[in-house]
């Protein structure tokens, strides 16, 4: 029993060491993520002190010297029937409450539609005009921080399901159905999130991030979604633009004023992107070169071609024309 | 069969048992019984394996459930095995020791084989193997079916394991979601190995059900009053209820995927009017209630095990009893929470909430009358009971980290991460494994006749539950920490880094558990302490009957819920031949049937003896299987028809000559040895058949209306004309006509008229044909495309199905018709008839409820 309390005291050191990492709902940044964590919180005591009650109650026939008489009917009734049945009426309609609490908010200022891919996020922000279209992004969301943002969930092949452990809980994304949930971060900050349903051979690199910014970075942003992405300055990033262009990069990747494909990840803001192939790589010129070459290797079976005929000096030209998109 | 008795049939005198029913006037009973020890010789004559081949032909449960067990052992190995290769992988972030595509396939393998290869099966197999024994028995009455089911379990599993080794494994998880198992995205034949090769698996999990439901309702020893039975014959009889009525909802789930991808029926596709949903709420619908099936015979384990190391009686045998029984109703109302985050309505997900909270009340009462049994003894601390208060404490933590993912909002965080991951194992493990592995250590000396070592048992225990703690504890924390399921690496970043390493650490922990255990299995066959009779000083029958072929020497009456406690004498009755049975005049096996309630011994049935059929009737049905898996046509063929050939054979044995006066049961009772009504196996057998048909007819007719709710815009008119009334009046009034001459004709064979009744036969098979004219006519008119939309789909489904009722139908009128032609049925030799009959019960209301659905509910809508 001693190597099994050390095991113990091994995992609750664990369970202590701090709840950081950027994906942890153990460091709820919203409001929905953290009236769960309390639920969990009143969950993990509450099941603390049963485990504790169950295994002192199973050991004392083994270490009590003399036996006496037992009352079968304070075991079958008080645990069996009175413990759970008190538990749950408590706990259930807490829980429903906290689960209305989600599900109903007030209009919001932003709304988005994303659509999960086989492997990747589009965003699409509706406008409030309604007469242009959506204005688009990848992989990568900003929200104004401290409001209400309400997600309109889509599949574009299978099921996905959209999930930023600090924000809120997880929803599915389903062909044919259309799911709608709020987020809202309290503070400004990067809050990363996965796909968390299984959605094929590259399930694993489908990282999602969601910016959290002040209203008015939020709306100096937002207005430029509207600009086309800025002109190459330099002759390297015009051979870049023309490579990106005669590669035929544009038939699946949208990059505003330049080409118009959605078959893959718009690529409008590609060069302040967190990660690579929605988490295969840090952002940055290197990885960026080193995604267009193998991004095959790097990501098996996901829908872009590893470019390796590249050469050099032209892999060069277009991940730096790339990483000028921003 | 037909009797044979080999030189003249002994008549010793018999024993006078206090009590015992007078023999009926009508003459001296037939096959007289013999307590003596020439009684004994024909016993054993009786029940002897074969000298050849024994292990294909045996059919003994005794013989079946230990060859189940090995196999289902052998399938923990090999999943066990590719989750340590798992672990490996994710012990480090980034790792590429297993590349993604094989990461997928070991996965949904490990799921895949841990439940439907080992889990179920091996609990089927424990019950199999020990139920006869516990229940008085010699045999359960369908010993042919359970080695079809065992044979089928293991071709078909090896089938399924082995595909990883070609890389053409599953890879679709063990939930197989759609649209990612369908045409588009999986067109490759790892999907097929799952739906095929599982569906199989599946059918021998159904056999052995029926085997279970059958052998405790009618072969228990006499005396045994649904009260006296052992509290593992209750939980398994709720468990092969729910087998029986669960699996059928995830075999539809199966057959309409594959039908999608085959045949193009659009039942999953959204882009045409199906629904991903419908598979997830079929397979829920049956895999919830899978957690239970494995778990109550587990539990059903330890309640039989407790009192002998408690030194007392169960506390709470009725307290258990009820639990089981409504923890098997509920499991049925809770498998929408395994789908907390598709967004279904906040008011239904409360409904499942508070269903999926309420469990924890019979599972409450479980564990406390547990604890109190305890508490009411002076318990002793032996190796199986180390296992018990293993699993108590791990399951216990199972079951609270369960109250949490019913909590909606809670799971809408936890859903799909390492939490759950963590928290069914502790379920599964900790109330399965747990408790099986005290299974092993309690039961063995039955099967061997020797102990397993109590110092490598302790090793293996402090292995395991270290281990297993150790590796699963973490988990939960990586879960919250944002680890999602199923991914084969991880980021760096994510502090997860330490509890993934922790996590394969322990893991090899806990399988080197799980090593010592199987090493002591295979060495203490040489070498283990001789067992004696009942090492454990245990209440139960089981251990009365060791590991003899035949069970008991005779089959006492049992007047107690502890025989072996409460009945001093049993065991000298037992041996000296005073009870029932003690002979087998006619060398063929025997067994008592026995009434369901009240276990008054009812008839004597004769058993099939050893026999090559159930074995061929599997390998030729698992060799087409694999054929039609890989797409070799003529194989398929060749062995389709082989397999068709066996099953005919076997069934054409069905029912076979018996004698028709009373015959001796020893006691001085004397029983009929034959039944042509609802007191014989057979009906019973097929009952409880043709309630997982109504199952499978009830989910088809779900499938159909839900799709129409979900996708209401894709539904009629679409191109076809709209069903109605009238069109499908000519086609019920044939299958009414049908149903009522076969009811007709079973009043005629009562009363032998023998000619009249093979008419009436022949004008049901021609009104069936009539029908199914009819009804196919009428379907080409309406113009349903299957392909186009999934209203198209669903239809052709449904009217498909009860098709094939009325085919089946047909079919059975006319082999009651060549049997009536050749002097095999009479008045009195007139079972396969009723059970033909039973079909009909299902087959015509069944058909007239599709037809009144299909043509009747496009209207209700509008």
């Amino acid at each position: 029993m001693r190597a099994d309390r050390r095991a113990g005291a091994a995992a609750l050191a664990l369970l202590l060491a701090g709840c950081d990492g950027p994906q942890s709902s153990l460091d709820p940044g919203g409001p929905a993520a953290d009236s769960i964590h309390t639920l969990g919180t009143i969950m993990y005591v509450g099941a603390a002190a049963v485990t504790l009650l169950v295994t002192v109650l199973m050991l004392v026939p083994f270490l009590r010297r003399r036996e006496r008489p037992v009352r079968r009917n304070l075991f079958l009734w008080g645990g069996g029937v009175v413990l759970p049945s008190v538990t749950l009426l408590f706990l259930v309609p807490y829980v429903m409450n906290v689960g209305h609490g989600m599900r109903d908010v007030a209009p919001t200022r932003v709304s988005v539609d994303v659509t999960g891919h086989m492997f990747w996020w589009d965003v699409a922000y509706r406008r409030v005009d309604g007469l242009s279209g959506p204005a688009r992004t990848a992989n990568e969301m900003r929200i104004p921080a401290g409001e209400p943002v309400e997600l309109f969930l889509h599949a574009a092949d299978v099921i996905h399901s959209f999930w930023v452990p600090s924000l809120a809980g997880k929803t599915d994304m389903i062909p044919g159905r259309v799911n709608r949930m709020v987020i809202e971060a309290d503070q400004p900050g990067i809050y990363r999130g996965a796909c968390a349903e299984y959605c094929g051979l590259q399930h694993s690199m489908m990282r999602v991030d969601v910016i959290a910014m002040p209203r008015a970075e939020f709306d100096a942003w937002f207005a430029g979604l509207d600009d086309p992405a800025p002109s190459p300055a330099t002759d390297e990033l015009r051979a870049g633009r023309d490579l990106y262009a005669d590669l035929g990069c544009g038939a699946c990747h949208e990059v505003r004023g330049v080409s118009q494909g959605r078959a893959g990840p718009d690529l409008t803001e590609i060069g302040v992107r967190q990660s690579i192939g929605a988490g295969a790589l840090p952002g940055g010129v290197g990885n960026i070169a080193g995604w267009i070459a193998s991004a095959q290797h790097i990501k098996p079976g996901n829908a872009m071609p590893s470019y390796h005929q590249l050469q050099g000096p032209q892999l060069r030209a277009l991940a730096a024309y790339m990483e000028s998109l921003r | 069969m037909t009797i044979t008795i080999d030189g003249p049939i002994p008549r010793p005198g018999r024993p006078s048992a206090p009590g015992a029913a007078a023999h009926p006037p009508g003459g001296e009973p037939q096959y007289p019984q013999s307590s003596g020890p020439d009684g004994l010789e024909r016993l054993k004559q009786a029940w002897a394996k074969p000298r050849r081949f024994a292990i294909f032909k045996e059919m003994n449960n005794n013989h079946i459930g230990v060859l189940y067990i090995a196999t289902g052992f052998l399938f923990l190995l090999g999943a066990g095995a590719l989750s340590l290769l798992m672990r490996i992988q994710l012990a480090w972030p980034g790792l590429t020791f297993i590349d993604a595509a094989r990461y997928n396939q070991f996965f949904t393998m490990h799921g895949t084989a841990m439940m439907f290869l080992f889990a179920v099966p091996i609990v089927e197999a424990v019950a199999v193997l020990l139920l006869p024994a516990m229940l008085g028995t010699r045999d359960m009455p369908f010993p042919r079916l359970s080695a079809l089911g065992y044979w089928a379990y293991a071709l078909g599993g090896t089938l399924v394991f082995s595909s990883l080794f070609f890389s053409i494994a599953p890879d679709g998880g063990w939930f197989m979601y759609p649209p990612l198992t369908g045409p588009e995205f999986s067109p490759g034949v790892n999907t097929e190995v799952w739906l095929l090769g599982l569906g199989f698996v599946e059918l021998a999990a159904i056999a052995a059900a029926v085997e279970l439901i059958v052998g405790i309702l009618k072969t228990r020893a006499p005396g045994m009053t649904l009260g006296r039975m052992p509290i593992f014959a209750w939980y398994m009889l709720v468990t092969a209820g729910m087998i029986m009525i669960g699996m059928p909802a995830v075999i539809v789930a199966d057959i309409l995927l594959e039908l999608e991808r085959s045949f193009g029926m659009p039942f999953y596709d959204a882009a045409r009017g199906g629904d991903p949903l419908l598979w997830q709420h079929l397979f829920w619908l049956f895999g919830h209630p899978e957690v239970y099936i494995i778990f109550l015979p587990a539990a059903g384990f330890v309640s039989m095990m407790l009192p002998s190391f408690a030194r007392t009686k169960l506390v709470g045998y009725t307290w258990l009893a009820i639990a089981a029984v409504s923890v098997g109703f509920l499991s049925f109302g809770l498998w929408v929470h395994h789908m907390y985050s598709t967004g279904l309505p906040l008011l239904s997900l409360a409904f499942f909430s508070a269903a999926s909270s309420a469990i924890a009340i019979p599972m409450g009462i479980q564990v406390f009358a547990w604890i109190a049994t305890l508490w009411d003894g002076k318990p002793v601390l032996r190796v199986p009971m180390l296992f018990i208060l293993g699993f108590l404490f791990i399951f216990t933590i199972g079951g609270l980290t369960g109250i949490m993912v019913a909590a909606v909002p809670y799971d809408w965080q936890v859903h799909d991460t390492y939490f759950v991951v963590a928290h069914f194992h502790y379920v599964l493990i900790g109330g399965m494994l747990f408790p099986l592995f005290a299974a092993f250590y309690y039961w063995m000396p039955v099967v061997s006749g020797r102990m397993l070592s109590e110092r490598l048992g302790r090793w293996a225990f402090w292995l395991m539950f270290i281990g297993f703690n150790g590796a699963f504890l973490p988990m939960h924390v990586t879960g919250l920490r944002g680890m999602p399921r199923r991914i084969y690496t991880y980021a760096g970043d994510l502090g997860l880094n330490t509890l993934n390493m922790v996590t394969s650490v322990f893991s090899f922990v806990f399988a080197a558990g799980v090593l010592v255990f199987a090493w002591d299995a295979v060495r203490h066959w040489r070498t283990g302490p001789e067992a004696g009779s009942n090492p454990w000083d245990a209440p139960s029958l089981e251990w009365q009957s060791g590991n003899k072929s035949y069970g008991f020497r005779s089959i006492v009456p049992v007047t107690s819920r502890y025989p072996l406690w409460d009945q001093p004498d049993f065991a000298d009755d037992e041996m000296a031949g005073r009870g029932y049975l003690p002979d087998a005049p006619t060398r063929e096996r025997e067994a008592l049937i026995t009434g369901p309630i009240t276990g008054e011994p009812e008839q004597l049935m004769r058993m099939p003896g050893p026999d090559w059929v159930a074995f061929l009737a599997s390998l030729f049905s698992a060799v087409a299987l694999a054929a039609v898996t890989l797409q070799f046509g003529p194989v398929a063929a060749v062995f389709g028809v082989l397999a068709v050939l066996a099953f005919g054979k076997w069934l054409w044995s069905l029912d076979p000559e018996k004698p028709r006066g009373l015959v001796d049961a020893g006691r001085g009772t004397a029983l009929p040895a034959y039944s042509n009504n609802s007191s014989s196996v057979g009906w019973w057998g097929m009952m409880v058949v043709l309630i997982s048909d109504a199952a499978v007819i009830v989910s088809l007719a779900f499938a159909y209306l839900f799709l129409w709710t979900a996708r209401p815009m894709t539904w009629p008119p679409d191109g076809s004309a709209l069903p109605t009334f009238e069109g499908v009046a000519p086609i019920g009034f044939s299958v009414i006509l049908a149903y009522a001459l076969f009811l007709w004709a079973e009043r005629l064979i009562r009363a032998d008229l023998r000619g009249a009744t093979a008419i009436a036969l022949v004008g049901v098979a021609l009104l069936a044909v009539l029908a199914l004219w009819l009804g196919w006519g009428w379907f080409r008119d309406l113009g349903i495309d299957h392909t186009a939309t999934s209203y198209g789909a669903a239809v052709t489904a449904l009217l498909g199905y009860m098709g094939l009722h009325l085919a089946g139908g047909a079919f059975m009128a006319m082999w009651c018709v060549v049997r009536l032609g050749l002097g095999m049925m009479d008045a009195w030799r007139s079972l396969t008839l009723r059970v033909c009959l039973l079909w009909w019960h299902v087959a015509a209301p069944g058909a007239i409820a599709v037809l009144i659905l299909v043509a009747g509910f496009p209207h209700v809508t509008g």
